[in-house]
């Protein structure tokens, strides 16, 4: 296989994912409607409840929906990354995950490009979102729209990597409630998204703790600090860190030779 | 199986080696053997139906043979090349068509060819001309623009084997696939493989549980609960069995071999 032949894989992947999600306007809406109803109802209704100091990389008061907004762009992520995962079951249920897996490119590869076609896709959905929150107030500098894509990609693919790792090791991801449960909700609420890391601090120690620890939160400040144009440079360790555990997990998960795969498929 | 161990290295002369050759293959899903000591040879140009039951380990062969997953024990070879060394060779060398549909429904007749043919790392404008050719062929070219979502389930089936000739191969291994189709669709498509095979030399795997799918003079491979019970012609079979027809010698074959 030559390095063209691998180029028309990874384009034709990316372009299949595209054309997907042409078709489903239904999911592209919903996309939309889920952190705008954020920005405009709750952060509304909580601004003059919590009150936001000014900590980097804010440098004047901001209010809360300019707080929240990064929270909400990795939200948007988040949630493509779980349905791509859900795809991916549900693909694999149907078939079309075994069109992609006989194809005799390199199994990390095919896995790689469906993640990056992924990505592409929830990227085009935040800068979306970022049109229409613009006329609601935020509005970074300029070059924050360009220095955020590095990080966008950065934490889609951690996201995205984590919700393909899921979909080789759970056995019913069918339902998408088990999924808001045990895995969007406590990752989105256990971060710095919706309030800062200090004042969860004030609260609990160990909650405080729990926070830092999730991944979700690095790539929340990665998108933040981004968004102003500067580097987090903890948070962008953790996010490359966080992404490369779950990609081997995720490749592991549908290696041939593993057991993950054999197991299900012979459920 | 003492042929486990024979040379991995590829072919030197392509029209003597086989297109599928399996042999020693055990599988098991924890405690439940689902093929056992599986061996089977098919060469260019013929039809093999692999016959068995519901549950007699045809789809775990075929998820062996497409490399869902590895083999752990014996061996796949496709064409010479080992399906656990040389798979990207060997994959490159097979067409498959699986039981459940696994086309975009939403996507188009031509989208869903694309697609496949850049899996496979082929050029749009070769892909074009092959879709083009490869749908002529299918009688579906005027469908070329419709949604799959838009076709009955014969055409859809056709659109497959269409898509899985797009880059080529030498060997199409077809795993039920005339299931839940009436029957003028599953003449029409046998008519249709059974037509590739004989004009483009191409060997063909074809599972199924229906005994009325195999033709006289065909290659045949009784499987059930996991064994090959018998491989042979039609005739060879039905002289195993003792029987004068293929539907009899199955129903001997399985009643011969005792239940655990």
């Amino acid at each position: 296989m030559t390095f063209v032949q691998y180029f028309r894989c990874f384009v034709g992947i990316v372009w299949r994912e595209g054309l997907r999600f042409v078709h489903q306007r239904e999911r592209f809406l919903s996309a939309m409607v889920r952190p705008l109803v954020w920005l405009f109802i709750f952060a509304a209704g909580f601004r003059s409840v919590l009150g936001v100091s000014i900590i980097p990389p804010y440098e004047t008061y901001i209010t809360y929906e300019v707080y929240i907004a990064p929270g909400l762009m990795a939200m948007i992520q988040l949630f493509n990354g779980m349905q791509s995962s859900l795809s991916m079951v549900y693909d694999r249920e149907m078939g079309s995950m075994r069109t992609l897996l006989v194809s005799p490119l390199p199994r990390w590869f095919l896995l790689v490009c469906k993640l990056l076609a992924g990505v592409a896709v929830s990227v085009i959905q935040v800068y979306a979102f970022l049109l229409i929150a613009w006329f609601w107030d935020i509005q970074p500098p300029l070059i924050g729209l360009l220095t955020v894509l590095p990080a966008l990609i950065l934490s889609g693919l951690m996201m995205g990597a984590l919700g393909m790792f899921l979909s080789s090791a759970i056995k019913q991801l069918e339902n998408f409630a088990g999924i808001m449960n045990f895995v969007i909700f406590p990752m989105f609420f256990a971060s710095s998204s919706l309030y800062p890391l200090w004042k969860m601090k004030e609260s609990s120690l160990l909650l405080h703790n729990i926070c830092w620890a999730n991944p979700f939160t690095h790539a929340v400040e990665l998108i933040r600090f981004a968004f102003y144009g500067q580097i987090n440079w903890l948070s962008l360790s953790y996010v490359v860190i966080a992404t490369g555990v779950f990609l081997g997990l995720a490749i592991y998960g549908y290696d041939p030779g593993r057991r993950l795969i054999t197991r299900k498929a012979g459920a | 199986m003492g042929r486990g161990n024979s040379s991995l290295t590829q072919p030197k002369n392509q029209e003597r080696v086989a297109a599928l050759e399996v042999a020693g293959l055990t599988h098991d899903f924890g405690s439940t053997r689902a093929l056992d000591d599986v061996a089977l040879t098919i060469h260019p140009g013929d039809f093999m139906v692999l016959l068995g039951q519901n549950g007699a380990g045809k789809t775990t062969l075929y998820s062996l043979v497409t490399r869902l997953y590895n083999n752990r024990s014996g061996f796949i070879k496709i064409f010479g090349y080992d399906m656990r060394r040389k798979s990207s060779q060997a994959l490159a060398r097979i067409g498959v068509i699986f039981q459940q549909p696994t086309l975009d429904l939403d996507l188009t007749v031509e989208q869903n060819l694309h697609y496949h043919a850049a899996l496979h790392g082929i050029s749009r404008s070769q892909a074009q001309e092959r879709l083009e050719e490869e749908l002529n062929r299918g009688s579906l070219i005027n469908r070329s623009n419709h949604k799959v979502r838009q076709l009955s389930g014969g055409q859809r089936r056709r659109v497959e084997i269409s898509r899985a000739l797009m880059h080529r191969p030498k060997m199409l291994l077809l795993d039920e696939p005339t299931v839940g189709l009436d029957i003028g669709s599953r003449q029409d498509i046998l008519d249709h493989v059974r037509g590739l095979c004989r004009e483009d030399g191409l060997a063909v795997l074809w599972a199924t549980h229906l005994i009325d799918e195999i033709d006289k003079g065909e290659q045949v491979v009784v499987l059930h609960e996991g064994k090959v019970l018998a491989t042979g012609s039609v005739d060879e079979v039905c002289k195993l069995a003792g029987t004068a027809t293929i539907r009899e010698a199955f129903t001997t074959l399985v009643r011969r071999e005792p239940e655990e």
